[in-house]
């Protein structure tokens, strides 16, 4: 199919109506603000529900009910948008009820800037909801993936009874890029025998809720929980390495920043460097094996982390990944600043140098 | 050619479909028009995109002799449809030359309705881009679309379209000669003339079978590894 050019906030829009998506529910904020636009016009003439909630805290509320029903729901925001929906998420992890969340990151903490940022890892990663829960974490790198991803992420959710999250930085949402509209693989899913739709001549009625009050339930929950969470981990673990065959130094870095720093390894080739990328495509589960396995290789000499983020946040996961094996250094900015070619450059150059 | 070509008049409104390419064209037209006409500015009138916008260009701009009128900086980094007050003196200081870039959509071209009653004293032409490889405007119908939406809009009237047809880095010549049968169409469909086709230098020389002129372009809003 010939290509199209497609703005990223659109392009989730789009795709998310053809993976099935019936009812959207939000709030605009900049940057992903043409998300709930695009869903506006586009929603309701392929047969779904568009609402504007009144606030972001009811748009989740809405997916619950609306996921909790059965339907394929989903919800958008930024940062602070996505803060204010924490409460929701871990309602609905704890429910098992699937869903889709996008988040297209800008600066912060607080309101912070409408320029793009990746300070939300903490938050997509470790859940900013209580309770022992997980969600799913795509993070695309090109408008091509986040289309691709927006696709399969309705199927994982409803796979695994359980939220994804789609997290991609402001400039991913905001850039225009050409996409191919192209099947993902379906995957064969379980019915919703456990919507809440009726009792539809079951002997019983299905009730949506995360209460367990005795605490023998409450931890057999959280044992099935965690069993769940362990064959996500398994099954589900995505990552991809650039030219790591031979690398001495990996750069680790998920979204624009690993588009940045595939420009800056041709530089770093183009000087005789052996320089390669491990990008983690799923955030949570995070690709430890992969990358301890990397960084255990003789070849690799050190690991330099890349994130718009102040002091590194997925350095944490780098850091549990590689285990002490190899030096971890990092580059960053927070505040809606990108890392330049050129500061990754000499961050690479640094970082080899202190190892030879 | 010489971009007083396309531009002759004193104002230039460039509008169209959102995501067409408006600001790398704004931004190479004004650059352009700078080598032949003293006074020349360029207004950032996108009050609907918060990123790529012409005024992250100031400094390249300054140095091509174009003045750049944006909001306060203040204003600069905050989604709020503020304007800026030095706008007027495109509209009222008749040694100025100037390019307005406008937001896309009808949205984005609202921006100019409240100086409806400045442009009509003044010689202005307003330009549609047009992007064969958008969707909603991949037809010379949804094209049309747009462009009658932005005149209702505006209160204005269309006087060239500009086929700004590319797929980014991965643009061809027959890419950009997919866009000038849609132009063509869309010209025929509405009567209002093809003023050039929007090429990197490199393909130029693949383009030389079009009627209309060739606006050769050098990439400027580029993405952060570009």
């Amino acid at each position: 199919m010939a290509k199209e050019l497609w703005k990223g906030n659109e392009a989730i829009a789009e795709a998310a109506i053809r993976a099935g998506c019936q009812c959207f529910f939000g709030y605009p904020i900049t940057p992903q603000s043409e998300v709930p636009e695009y869903m506006s016009v586009h929603l309701p003439k392929a047969g779904g529900v568009f609402v504007q909630s009144e606030s972001e805290v009811a748009a989740i509320n809405m997916v619950y009910g609306a996921a909790g029903a059965g339907m394929r729901a989903m919800t958008s925001s930024s940062s602070p948008g996505i803060s204010l929906k924490q409460e929701g998420i871990t309602y609905l992890a704890g429910a098992e009820v699937p869903c889709v969340i996008v988040n297209c990151m800008r600066g912060g903490p607080g309101l912070g800037t409408i320029q793009p940022s990746q300070g939300d890892y903490y938050q997509a990663t470790r859940g900013g909801g209580n309770g022992d829960y997980r969600t799913l974490v795509l993070a695309p790198s090109t408008v091509q993936e986040t289309v691709d991803f927006m696709q399969e992420a309705f199927d994982i959710a409803d796979q695994y009874r359980n939220p994804v999250m789609v997290v991609c930085d402001g400039l991913i949402g905001q850039m225009m890029e050409p996409i191919e509209w192209r099947e993902m693989p379906k995957r064969d899913l379980p019915p919703k025998d456990w919507a809440a739709v009726g009792r539809r001549g079951r002997d019983h009625h299905n009730v949506i809720n995360s209460l367990y009050i005795e605490p023998d339930d409450c931890d057999e929950h959280n044992v099935n929980l965690e069993k769940k969470y362990a064959e996500m981990t398994e099954k589900e673990t995505r990552w991809e390495e650039v030219q790591c065959e031979d690398a001495e130094v990996v750069i680790t870095a998920y979204g624009t920043p690993a588009r940045i720093a595939l420009t800056a390894l041709e530089t770093l080739r183009a000087e005789g460097l052996k320089v390669g990328l491990f990008r983690p495509i799923t955030l949570w589960p995070f690709p430890e094996k992969a990358l301890h396995e990397l960084a255990g290789k003789s070849h690799v000499k050190a690991v330099l982390d890349v994130e718009m983020s102040s002091s590194g946040q997925m350095l944490d996961d780098v850091r549990l990944a590689v285990e002490g094996q190899k030096p971890i250094s990092y580059l960053g900015h927070a505040g809606g600043v990108m890392p330049t070619v050129e500061e990754m450059v000499e961050a690479v150059k640094k970082a080899l140098k202190e190892v030879k | 050619m010489r971009a007083a070509e396309i531009c002759s008049h004193r104002i230039t409104i460039v509008t169209g479909h959102y995501g067409t390419g408006k600001t790398e064209f704004a931004v190479n037209l004004a650059m352009a028009l700078a080598e032949e006409k003293p006074n020349l500015m360029l207004a950032d009138l996108d009050i609907v995109n918060p990123y790529f916008r012409s005024r992250e260009r100031k400094g390249l701009l300054a140095d091509s002799g174009v003045r750049l009128i944006s909001s306060s900086q203040a204003c600069s980094n905050a989604d709020v449809p503020a304007l800026p007050a030095e706008l007027q003196a495109i509209f009222e200081n008749r040694e100025i030359t100037g390019v307005l870039d406008i937001g896309g959509d009808p949205v984005g071209a609202r921006v100019l309705a409240r100086f409806f009653f400045f442009l009509l004293k003044e010689d202005y032409q307003l330009i549609y881009v047009l992007n064969a490889n958008r969707p909603e405007v991949r037809t010379a119908e949804g094209a049309a679309e747009y462009l009658r939406g932005i005149e209702a809009t505006t209160g204005l009237t269309c006087t060239g379209i500009v086929n700004n047809t590319h797929l980014c880095q991965e643009t061809t010549a027959e890419e950009i000669q997919k866009g000038a049968v849609l132009a063509k169409e869309l010209s025929d469909a509405t009567g209002i003339p093809i003023l050039c086709h929007v090429a990197e230098e490199k393909f130029v020389t693949e383009l030389t079978n079009l009627p209309e002129p060739v606006f050769p372009i050098s990439i400027r809003m580029k993405k952060p590894w570009e």
